[in-house]
């Protein structure tokens, strides 16, 4: 059996399960977002009396924080009311972040878990070994009841990464590249396991990217081997490591489908409107007028991504026709990000800073783009309307070619803005 | 259940953003969400079909976001089933959990045009194209997911779940 589905095994209780099968689940942790009064809604028309683990539930609010409108604000006091009534042990309210950062941040996620939210980029947590997925509200509610919930068991495709990137180029450009290559069906129902020698080189932040964006490709969840790496996080983030019961595929595991990738020669990718798999060399569209940048949200808004817009601006303009908008992924990314300077050299800079949380990557507040303009973010998509008005065009790149864009005022190659080490 | 109405063409990749963009999302309420459905891309959709047409749509039909406000706006909008080449799977869930049958047929995808009358029998999967003659028969679901769909969704089929355990 593959480790993700030796998690499902443990969690129904069963010795084997195999691709295909439907079976039923106890969860680990269920998390429930912002945008999802639903929930709520569905758990109390199900006749819904009490939630069954409350030391297992968590809300986050992250799509809409703080309230951008009434409805909103009136949304959140709902939610809030639900969680200090129920008992419910995980309030993130508007100051904490995005829920696939607090979450690990906050110690809440570990491998050989199964980790159940309202949000597709559940597939983030791949990066910690755990089995992460995300459903919709009628699912969430009938968790909450129950603490179950049905899976089919996915087949796993395995990419193999293998090279060293060259300087600027970054595991967005990886991810970027593999979508472009494998096209945004390529996992439906499926999940995708990364593995080679980049990937087991590559930081936490850079393997969240990765299992971030899988779901762009329509998978199920996503999954990485934990290793040192892996529990040296964990530890520093309060998991107690000794405890965990660390699932590990067999070696008579027969993957659906396998890819072989070697990035060593990758330059900078950037995925062109109006889909994700729509990717080509950021040389391609080199000179297209940019007029907001983005760093933020679950894909591109840690202290790593800051650090890049960091280096390539410091001491620098932001184009005087572009606007750069950053909003730390949490509020443990905003105070490191301050502690090491990032925050007040990048305000120096030209750059707006807004409260951690989703921002504009939804296009619900805080830099929504106008028809006729370009945005080039850091961001996970970039269908129509996805940021703003439908007439504006989107263009995903990595944190650094997204800083080295609004210095420029256009794309650009960030390889050329980066500084010799 | 059998289904009677015209077909809708769509094309793939079809996202949740352009089902229900996320600026409407503040929302659970069915009608209003119905009154914005696929506003960006086909303007006053909601108002132009009748109760019970049908969409047909390219491959994986409801990817990007996990909002069930998206099978909730094109239920509410009065279409009664989507026959797709293949959908994303969260959107795949949720239909199937708000009681919107939803079906896989390539055949089906490649034959129908807009505007022909269909007639859907979700139990056995057979599509009957009443304007061309044609007839297609889409994937069988799992029997799991069956009762699903005979309960209309997952809130009544758990609700029943309840009753069997009190």
């Amino acid at each position: 059996m593959h480790a993700l589905e030796k998690i499902l095994a443990k969690h129904a209780a069963k010795d084997k399960v195999k691709a295909g099968e439907i079976v039923t689940c106890q969860v680990d942790l269920a998390e429930v977002n912002d945008l999802y009064l639903h929930v709520i809604e569905s758990f109390y028309e199900m006749g819904g009396k009490k939630v069954w683990a409350p030391e297992k539930v968590a809300f986050v609010f992250d799509h809409y924080a703080p309230a951008p409108t009434i409805k909103s604000a009136a949304n959140h006091k709902v939610m809030r009311e639900f969680v200090w009534e129920h008992g419910i042990k995980h309030l993130f309210d508007i100051n904490a972040g995005v829920c696939h950062q607090v979450m690990p941040e906050a110690g809440l996620v570990f491998p050989g878990m199964l980790l159940v939210a309202t949000d597709s980029h559940t597939t983030t947590h791949g990066a910690f070994g755990a089995f992460g997925t995300g459903v919709g509200a009628t699912d969430l509610a009938c968790i909450l009841m129950s603490g179950e919930l049905w899976f089919r068991v996915p087949e796993v495709i395995k990419i193999e990464i293998n090279g060293k990137l060259k300087p600027g180029v970054l595991p967005k450009d990886v991810i970027l590249h593999i979508l472009g290559k494998l096209g945004t069906e390529a996992a439906v129902y499926k999940a995708i396991e990364f593995t080679g020698d980049t990937v087991k080189n590559m930081d936490i932040p850079g393997r969240m990217v990765l299992c971030n964006m899988s779901v762009e490709m329509g998978a199920k969840t996503s999954y990485i081997k934990p290793d040192e790496t892996t529990l040296k996080y964990l530890k520093s983030r309060g998991v107690d490591v000794e405890k965990l019961e660390i699932p590990e595929t067999d070696l008579d595991y027969e993957y659906s489908e396998t890819y072989n990738l070697d990035v060593s020669d990758l330059s900078p990718q950037i995925a062109i409107p109006h889909s994700v798999d729509n990717v080509v060399p950021v040389e391609a569209v080199k000179g297209t007028r940019v007029d907001q940048v983005f760093i933020g949200s679950c894909t591109g808004g840690r202290v790593e991504d800051i650090e890049w817009a960091y280096k390539i601006l410091k001491g620098k303009k932001i184009n005087d026709r572009t606007r750069l908008v950053i909003i730390p992924a949490s509020r443990d990314v905003y105070l490191e990000a301050m502690r090491r300077g990032y925050v007040e050299a990048l305000i120096n800079a030209g750059a707006t800073f807004s409260a951690p949380g989703c921002g504009p990557c939804l296009g619900a507040h805080q830099g929504v783009i106008a028809s006729g303009e370009v945005c080039v973010t850091a961001t996970n998509r970039n269908f129509p309307g996805r940021m703003g008005s439908t007439g504006g065009d989107i263009y995903l790149a990595s944190p650094a070619t997204a800083a080295a864009c609004a210095l420029a005022g256009k794309i650009v190659n960030p390889v050329e803005y980066i500084e010799e080490v | 259940m059998i289904y009677k109405g015209k077909a809708w063409i769509f094309g793939d990749n079809i996202d949740t953003d352009v089902i229900i963009p996320a600026r409407y999302l503040n929302t659970t309420d069915p009608a209003e969400l119905a009154s914005r459905c696929m506003e960006d891309v086909a303007p006053g959709f909601s108002k132009k079909i009748n109760a019970g047409d049908i969409i047909i749509a390219g491959k994986n039909f409801g990817c990007g976001s996990s909002r069930e406000h998206a099978p909730l706006a094109i239920k509410a909008s009065g279409i009664s089933c989507v026959i797709a080449r293949s959908f994303a799977r969260i959107f795949y869930r949720n239909s199937i959990n708000i009681g919107l049958p939803i079906l896989e047929c390539e055949e089906a995808v490649d034959s129908i045009k807009a505007g022909d009358e269909l007639e859907v029998d979700t139990d056995t999967g057979v599509i009957k194209n009443l304007t061309s003659g044609g007839i297609y028969t889409a994937m069988p679901f799992p029997d799991f997911i069956k009762g699903i769909i005979q309960a209309q969704g997952l809130l009544n089929y758990a609700r029943k779940a309840e009753n069997r355990n009190v």
